[in-house]
């Protein structure tokens, strides 16, 4: 078997997998859809993603019958804050915790399927929501097939949206022929993974300081997005539009404006590079 | 319950502070990095096939691209 062909690296993981423990294969293998994948460097920004919204198609199947009406009903009373507990093969800390379902769309039922799509919180789990919903119902239910199509700003309408094997293909066309054009067909910066955050762009001047892990203050601030508060998470940019860092706002957009000195944000991650700008402070006794 | 507003239809408006240029001579325009950087500071927006979990998706991505470090967002199941 010719091991250089990703095509054949699939298949023999997939083996692996499957007979090294055969209770994982329990794992409904009918997931699929938008799993943005971070590249070296830009790993730093992976936290902005896992808190982001995510959207779902879901197909849920009953364990007995229902009426239309009844399961609409119930759908639409989860569109709430709704707790829940992570499942026993999960991979964080299993204990309750809150998560808002933004919106439940239903579709259409057929027989004991039932099709939806669901917006939420990063975080929830779509399998555990099916078997409460089923609960409530009183019929129990279970996941029987999802689909992501969004995860943060990241849709299935991009343009740039690519499967495994358009990654192999394309990366092996760049290999060859050094094109920069092929790269931009499937990576992208990873400013877009920040789209849907609040911005803060800085001068010049003011980014190596902050590389170096000092605190945003005022008079290195050129521009803010609106609807920022006390403690929401911003993105850091530079007027060229390079992402600098993720940082804590200390104030409201309102107040980071009318400010003339202070801080106005601390910093969570640094992902620009220390002397990628020049530095243009003065280090005090050290000259 | 009503439909809240998720967070990807939420508007937001820049608002000037202070005006400034910025010199060409340092960083680069996102979209213009150069090849390795743009590698380095990059994001692919993958659609996971059926069957393997997301980390294993990820680490295969990482031996196609040979590249020490990876991450996903959000994992899509197990």
């Amino acid at each position: 078997m010719d091991k250089k062909n990703p095509k054949n690296r699939l298949h023999r993981s997939r083996r692996n997998s499957r007979g090294l423990a055969h209770k994982a294969s329990q794992r409904n293998p009918k997931v699929t859809g938008i799993l943005p994948i971070t590249l070296e460097d830009s790993t730093k920004i992976v936290q902005a993603l896992l808190y982001s919204g995510k959207e779902y198609v879901c197909v849920m199947k009953l364990h007995g019958n229902a009426v239309e009406e009844r399961v609409k009903a119930v759908l639409s009373e989860f569109e709430d804050e709704i707790y829940q507990r992570p499942p026993l093969r999960s991979s964080v800390k299993r204990q309750l915790r809150t998560r808002r379902i933004y919106y439940i769309d239903y579709f259409e039922m057929d027989q004991r399927n039932v099709l939806f799509k669901v917006g939420c919180e990063g975080g929830t789990y779509i399998r555990k929501l099916c078997y409460d919903i089923g609960e409530i119902l009183g019929v129990g239910a279970h996941m029987q097939e999802l689909r992501r199509t969004r995860a943060g700003p990241f849709t299935e309408n991009d343009s740039r949206k690519v499967t495994l094997h358009d990654v192999a293909y394309w990366f092996g066309e760049w290999q060859e022929k050094k094109d920069q054009q092929i790269l931009r067909k499937f990576i992208q910066p990873m400013e877009n993974a920040l789209k849907l955050l609040p911005r803060i762009i800085i001068r010049d001047s003011a980014v190596d300081a902050l590389c170096h892990g000092a605190n945003l203050t005022a008079p290195g601030v050129l521009s803010v997005d609106s609807g920022i508060t006390n403690g929401s998470i911003t993105t850091i940019f530079t007027l060229k539009g390079e992402a600098v860092a993720l940082g804590k706002a200390l104030l409201s957009t309102e107040e980071i404006l009318k400010l003339d000195h202070g801080t106005v944000a601390t910093l969570q991650r640094v992902v620009m590079p220390r002397g990628t700008y020049p530095k243009v402070w003065r280090s005090g006794s050290r000259k | 319950m009503p439909r809240t507003t998720p967070p990807w239809e939420t508007k937001r408006q820049l608002q000037t502070k202070n005006q400034d240029t910025t010199n060409p001579k340092y960083g680069h325009e996102p979209e213009n990095r150069p090849p390795e950087d743009y590698i380095r500071y990059g994001v692919i927006n993958l659609d996971k096939p059926a069957g393997p979990t997301s980390h294993e998706v990820a680490a295969w991505t990482k031996k196609i691209l040979k590249i020490d470090c990876i991450g996903h967002g959000g994992t899509l199941e197990a």
